[in-house]
């Protein structure tokens, strides 16, 4: 690793040469979808309903297809872990202008984790100077997997960035904070997770979706990659959301706040 | 869909069109795909293009493969974010923007689906624009939708087949790109159903055509910077004739002697401006001409074949929308206290609907992979657009009805298909001519009972 980390440095005093970019992708239930719960409220039901890329990885892939068309980056590598169907979101993430692709092919459900961990083990393989993810998936929305990466690599972390760009051989990140505008400056390689104000993704050209079908997949299980996708979380049941109901009229200020103490229980 | 419509299927080109397959012949109708050559026809390339390994198959049943999805996709952002927010201002005005969407659109190479590489397209197979059309049915109107489909499937296939190299770099590459707009000009007042009964004609002047006559129900026509014009290049003097006397030329509507009238006012189709043509001494060279003289009627014919594809495309999504709109609108709306949709009654017709839509889905799809094979699909073609005529007016239609009141008002989408959809019973064939070719095709017209 140490070695690593100096080969690294030097990468980066001369990126404008060679900077290499990861983008993090999921598949997830397209977000016009409405969700249902599986009868057996084991999860919610996927089969027959349309899929597609998590939004916020959109709005990284779009940010490293930039940083490529700045000609700051030299190459974009897609990244995915899931079934063989994720293959369409790589596609996507290729006809929008990524330059190559990994898939780590599971079937097995994935914590954030498991995908850190992954994606650790192909940055290895890849030396990547910088990875983007979105900030979290429209499913389970958990918001950790760009921060559990930096952890495991040991690199800066710019979470939630509504703005990059390259300074002085590192990146400068604004993230958007309570109150107001946060700037980090940091060194590379870094990770960066995607917020929704970063940029607008483009639609994909119909040249590009037809290249897309000729750039290299790089297939991997999660046993070549060392990875064991131990369960640490046991989902108990997935219900709906409860159903709104009708409000009263209440007749006095009394009422009022004898509803919100002893019915809504907001007060004390 | 267009606003005009087929020849009859009486118009049988059988003698008339001698070098026409045999199949083509006892068809009466159209031409054979497969002699239109390899790039006319296209191959899968998903299932012979070894670089396509990759590529995702369609699943049993279906057409499409993850490069079509692919492009689905993008084009249903591009109407959402480009189309949508402004049909409600483009229907109130009577017209849309054609040149800026159309560059915006043609930037993205969508207006090239199917055309050749040399004049910017990606020369693919025809499920592509099947695949796109079914994709712009995303639109919350079937004015912009069938004006894009007028560009790319109903005005251009001829001249992308048999247009020579200048004529289609002049016309056809800026047409894929999006600067031009093009039109089509089939129909005339004398001629819907029966195209073959067309006036318009050309005669020669040295090295160009001087045409007078006139075209109806001209679809992009005030915007259009060209149209696709089917004209007689000389006068029948037999009835047989009506088949091998027309000729298809590309005129730039700015020729002196081209005239447009004031936009038609429509029932439906209202964001896309409709007139009519007239040309009165309109010179133009015969370099401008698509194809061989003679042939235009033929070419038309094939134009036609794909022209249904596309409009029972077109219309599946949309229906899918009423339906679904219908369903979430019924369930919160109270009737004699319960939710309307807690009558069987009424989802009952909506399932059967819904239903319906994919059993012309099925056969859409059934057809285009046999055309895409290289088989001729009258037939089939005509059922496909019989079926969507008829049910696209039953959907919306019933569906207006469960929106009681709010069914009736302008705001509602429901009320904007039920004007729209009415179209296809109209356009591109009307339902009675499709009739007619299926009654021909399927042994169910009485002088092949007699034959036989």
């Amino acid at each position: 690793m140490i070695t690593r980390s100096a080969a690294h440095s030097r990468v980066h005093r001369t990126f404008s040469r060679h900077l290499k970019v990861m983008v993090g992708v999921k598949r997830v239930i397209d977000y016009a979808v409405k969700i249902r719960v599986k009868p057996d409220k084991s999860g919610v039901e996927t089969a027959n309903v349309k899929m597609s890329m998590n939004p916020f990885d959109e709005i990284a892939v779009e940010e490293a297809v930039r940083l490529k068309e700045k000609k700051v980056a030299t190459e974009i590598i897609a990244m995915t872990v899931g079934p063989t169907a994720a293959q369409e979101q790589l596609r996507t993430a290729l006809a929008m202008g990524a330059d190559r692709a990994v898939h780590v092919v599971t079937d097995a459900e994935t914590l954030p984790i498991h995908v850190a961990k992954l994606m650790k083990a192909v940055c290895e393989k890849e030396s990547p100077d910088l990875v983007i993810l979105g900030k979290q998936a429209i499913d389970d929305d958990s918001n950790q997997t760009g921060q559990m990466l930096a952890a495991l690599m040991d690199w800066p972390q710019g979470a939630f960035a509504s703005a990059v760009s390259i300074k002085d051989g590192g990146l400068e990140v604004t993230r958007e904070v309570d109150g107001g505008l946060e700037t980090l400056a940091m060194k590379l390689p870094a990770v960066i997770t995607a917020d929704l104000r970063l940029n607008e993704p483009r639609y994909a050209t119909l040249p590009n979706i037809m290249k897309a079908k000729k750039k290299k997949i790089d297939k991997f299980t999660t046993d070549e990659l060392g990875v064991e996708l131990k369960q640490h979380l046991k989902v108990l049941s997935v219900e709906d959301p409860p159903k709104r109901e009708g409000g009263a009229k209440v007749e006095s200020v009394d009422e009022l706040i004898d509803k919100l103490r002893n019915v809504a229980k907001v007060i004390d | 869909m267009m606003l005009r419509a087929l020849p009859p299927a009486s118009a049988s080109p059988t003698a008339a069109l001698p070098r026409m397959a045999t199949r083509a012949a006892r068809s009466g109708m159209g031409c054979v795909p497969s002699q239109m050559g390899p790039r006319l026809m296209g191959v899968r390339s998903f299932s012979t293009d070894p670089l396509a390994a990759e590529t995702l198959s369609p699943p049993p049943g279906e057409i499409y493969t993850s490069e079509h999805l692919a492009i689905q996709d993008s084009i249903r952002r591009f109407v959402q974010k480009e189309i949508n927010p402004h049909v409600d201002q483009w229907e109130a005005a009577g017209i849309f923007p054609a040149k800026d969407l159309f560059r915006k659109y043609g930037a993205l190479g969508f207006l090239g689906l199917t055309k050749p590489v040399e004049n910017g397209g990606q020369a693919l197979d025809f499920t592509y624009s099947v695949a796109a059309a079914e994709a712009l049915g995303e639109a919350d109107c079937g004015g912009v939708p069938m004006a894009i489909g007028v560009q790319t499937d109903m005005a251009t296939p001829a001249l992308a087949r048999f247009g020579s190299a200048d004529v289609r770099r002049q016309f056809l590459t800026p047409s894929v790109s999006g600067e031009m707009v093009a039109c089509l000009g089939v129909s005339e007042v004398g001629a819907g159903s029966d195209v073959a009964l067309l006036t318009t004609s050309a005669t020669k002047d040295g090295d160009d055509y001087v045409i007078n006559g006139g075209k109806m129900w001209t679809t992009n026509g005030e915007q259009a910077d060209w149209m696709c014009c089917l004209l007689n290049t000389s006068p029948a003097a037999s009835a047989a004739e009506v088949h091998t006397n027309k000729t298809m030329v590309c005129i730039p509507m700015d020729t002196r002697g081209v005239s447009v009238s004031p936009r038609l006012d429509k029932l439906g189709m209202r964001s896309s401006d409709t007139v009519q043509v007239t040309f009165e001494n309109v010179r133009v060279p015969q370099a401008f001409r698509i194809g061989d003289e003679g042939k235009g009627f033929i070419y038309q014919m094939h134009q036609f074949q794909e022209e249904r594809l596309f409009c029972a495309a077109g219309a599946l999504r949309p229906m899918q929308k009423i339906i679904d709109e219908t369903a979430a609108y019924c369930s919160q709306r109270q009737v004699f206290g319960k939710p309307v949709l807690a009558n069987q009654a009424v989802r009952f017709k909506l399932a059967e609907l819904k239903t319906e839509v994919e059993e012309l889905r099925a056969l859409l799809y059934r057809a285009v992979a046999k055309y895409t094979a290289g088989d001729d699909v009258t037939l089939l073609a005509s059922m496909c657009k019989l079926k969507t005529g008829r049910l696209a007016r039953r959907v919306s239609d019933s569906c207006l009805q469960y929106w009681g009141g709010m069914g009736y008002m302008n705001e509602t989408r429901v009320s904007r298909f039920y004007r729209d959809h009415r179209l296809f019973s109209i356009g591109g064939g009307a339902d009675e001519v499709m009739l007619e070719i299926i009654c021909k095709l399927g042994g169910l017209a009485p002088q092949m009972k007699g034959k036989k």
